[in-house]
């Protein structure tokens, strides 16, 4: 819409690897625009926060409360991103986390201590991953229809295991991680393991044949599968990537709030699709970055944040969120024409 | 969920004297030695009787509390012999719940117990019921007209924000410019606000207490975390905390543990198993919780069963059950704790 087509680019790319340096420049280039538009609008909540609460927002206890509040989420949203980029959607990864949660919380579990229940909530993720793919991959089922279908199993799921009921945590490596004595340099062990997988995430898009693969099955999967991309079996690793990200959150929900609830995750299919959305990610595919998704979830829980230190009602917090994505969205298309 | 029946019978014994109080109007005071003089008055009792057939359409149990009512109603028609219950599948869906009730109407049953995903939205089906003579007892959210039940019981949501007040009041009442802050439930319901009206009638008998900041969860362990981590963030000082429910009280509790706060009181509210157990232990913040007790689940069974056996309710006069029964929402602490922990839920 704004750009040239980026799958002609990637198929560019491909196709022509002795003009492979130039697109990457251009590239980081563009993004770096964009990515100074979300600061932008980062450094505006700031001051904001920064104004309205000068004693409790910019202490390094706030802080250190935002990041880890987005740690969570902000490890879906970077699965997510991979997935929209690739030209699909994902609606189940709440229910996912609220599957892998409560499997990984059942006494069965717990038994097993500390690695029993991140390795189940990992497998788990994964697990629902690969259906996931399978299902649109090789089963050919949309990926609207797939994930929502799994989003209604993996509640239902979920739901049944917990009987309705709280599984708490009672292994006491869990608990600790998520207490101040475990911070590493001030930094939560939670928001270190957001920040490992943007890390491996920003690597995996721009740094490897899959990220490459990802942009051009979203860009033109006909063009992708000439250019002689497995299209298949590319989106069935995005949707297990997916499915892990839940799981790694799930992980972090788990060591948060101490115990495993089938309403966990609630609503996160659409807090990491705004996210990305802000974060620049086109929702028809083709185009995304791990920062501008990163950033988008700053934003949103940034804003969370000023809205709960102000005292704001429900109702107004609702609309102001609202209004906030408009302004961001409208902000980054902008950005984008002048560009 | 381990739950014992002599406290049912207490509770269930407390439900029908405020229900009591509702008709103490129409209730002679003297007159006690001539009605057991020239009534033969059927009391329902531990005793078999006439067979009857319980329908009972519940929630779905998505939610300690609402898994709680289930297992209540579930266990209680087990108690006796002469009850059969027939329960559709719990259901937050309107249509789907408004279909199950017409199941259970087709079937016949004797008496409807519904606990509707929506009492105003359900108010048709249960106009329906009493109309092909299937009395109805409607189980806490309330039907929008009296002509869809022939009786309700449920929990005092308004109560309940009273006691916390008042509780909270007597513990800082000594105290200069105190501070109080709520974390209220999923403001969506009607039920939230009701609970922070009672609460803050509660606190206006307290001048010296004022509340600072309010903020609304989802009843959710995660959303109880994220939402008491940023309260405790602004407000780097208060004395009390009352939390709107248990379930949601889990994560406040986590949250606060996380921010190693332990300088104010906390009153949960609802009455779940770990709340009680944390009561017990008196090592945190929680030095109480509010009751909306789960328990009127099993006295809407026995309330049932003696509508289907057309018999009164035992300690009151009257020849029928009530028509309206609220339930009451006692203060749990350190002292009665151990009274009320088999009704605690998970």
């Amino acid at each position: 819409m704004t750009q040239p087509a980026p799958a002609a680019e990637a198929a560019t790319r491909k196709s022509a690897p002795a003009d492979g340096g130039r697109p990457w420049r251009t590239k980081l280039v563009r993004f770096d625009v964009r990515t100074l538009s979300l600061l932008g609008v980062l450094a505006v909540l700031v001051v904001i926060g920064g104004i309205t609460q000068p004693d409790s927002f910019l202490d390094t206890d706030n802080v250190q409360l935002v990041l880890t509040q987005a740690s969570v989420i902000g490890v879906v949203t970077v699965g997510m991103t991979f997935v929209i980029i690739s030209g699909g959607i994902d609606l189940s990864v709440g229910a996912i986390v609220a599957l892998a949660s409560v499997w990984a919380t059942t006494v069965a579990t717990q038994e097993y201590g500390f690695a029993g229940i991140l390795f189940t909530a990992v497998i788990v993720g994964m697990g629902c991953g690969l259906v996931n793919g399978l299902l649109i991959a090789y089963g050919g089922i949309v990926p609207f229809i797939a994930t929502l279908a799994m989003l209604a199993s993996g509640r239902g799921l979920a739901l049944q295991i917990t009987d309705g009921k709280t599984q708490m945590v009672t292994v006491d490596g869990v608990l600790d991680l998520g207490l101040r004595e475990s911070y590493v340099l001030g930094i939560p062990p939670l928001v270190l393991v957001f920040a490992a997988v943007t890390v491996v995430g920003w690597l995996l898009l721009n740094r490897t044949t899959f990220g490459r693969r990802s942009v051009a099955v979203g860009g033109n999967a006909e063009a992708a599968r000439l250019a002689g991309i497995d299209v298949r079996r590319q989106r069935l690793y995005l949707y297990l990537l997916s499915g892990l990200c839940c799981g790694i959150a799930a992980f972090l929900l788990i060591v948060l709030s101490g115990s495993g609830q089938n309403t966990n995750g609630n609503l996160y299919e659409l807090d990491a699709i705004a996210a990305a959305i802000i974060g620049g990610t086109l929702l028809s595919g083709g185009r995304g970055t791990i920062t501008g998704s990163v950033l988008g979830v700053l934003i949103f829980t940034t804003i969370q944040n000023i809205f709960a230190l102000n005292n704001l009602e429900t109702a107004t917090q609702q609309i102001a969120k609202g209004a906030i994505i408009v302004a961001a969205v409208l902000v980054q298309r902008r950005t984008a024409h002048t560009s | 969920m381990p739950t014992t029946t002599s406290r049912r019978g207490l509770l269930f014994g407390a439900a029908a004297l405020s229900g009591g109080a509702l008709l103490a109007g129409c209730t002679s005071n003297e007159s006690k030695d001539e009605d057991s003089g020239n009534k033969e008055q059927q009391v329902a009792d531990e005793k078999p009787g006439k067979e009857v057939t319980i329908g009972f359409a519940g929630p779905q149990a998505d939610h300690g509390w609402l898994n709680a009512i289930n297992d209540n109603a579930k266990e209680r028609a087990k108690k006796y012999a002469d009850v059969t219950l027939e329960s559709t599948e719990g259901s937050n869906d309107t249509a789907a719940q408004i279909g199950q009730v017409e199941t259970l109407i087709n079937k016949k049953v004797d008496v409807l117990v519904i606990l509707p995903a929506d009492g105003k939205a359900l108010t048709q089906v249960g106009l329906k019921a009493m109309k092909a003579g299937i009395p109805v007892v409607n189980l806490d959210r309330v039907f929008a007209s009296p002509q869809a039940y022939r009786c309700w019981i449920g929990g005092d949501n308004y109560g309940m924000g009273l006691s916390a007040g008042h509780y909270i009041g007597e513990k800082l009442k000594d105290k200069k410019n105190a501070r109080v802050v709520e974390l209220a439930g999923l403001d969506n319901l009607e039920l939230t606000k009701q609970r922070s009206k009672g609460f803050d009638d509660a606190l206006k008998n307290y001048p010296n207490i004022k509340k600072v900041a309010r903020q609304a969860a989802d009843f959710t362990v995660e959303s109880g975390q994220q939402k008491m981590s940023q309260l405790l963030q602004a407000q780097k000082n208060f004395d009390a905390l009352w939390n709107h429910d248990d379930d949601q009280g889990v994560g406040a509790l986590r949250a606060i543990e996380q921010a190693g706060r332990d300088d104010f009181l906390m009153v949960g509210g609802a009455g779940a198993l770990s709340a009680f157990q944390a009561i017990e232990a008196d090592d945190g913040v929680l030095k109480a919780t509010v009751l909306y007790p789960p328990t009127m689940a099993a006295s809407a069974i026995d309330l049932a069963r003696a509508l289907g056996q057309g018999k009164g309710v035992s300690g009151m006069a009257e020849f029928e059950i009530p028509s309206f029964v609220t339930c009451y929402s006692a203060v749990v602490d350190k002292d009665n704790v151990e009274q009320y922990m088999p009704t605690g839920f998970k």
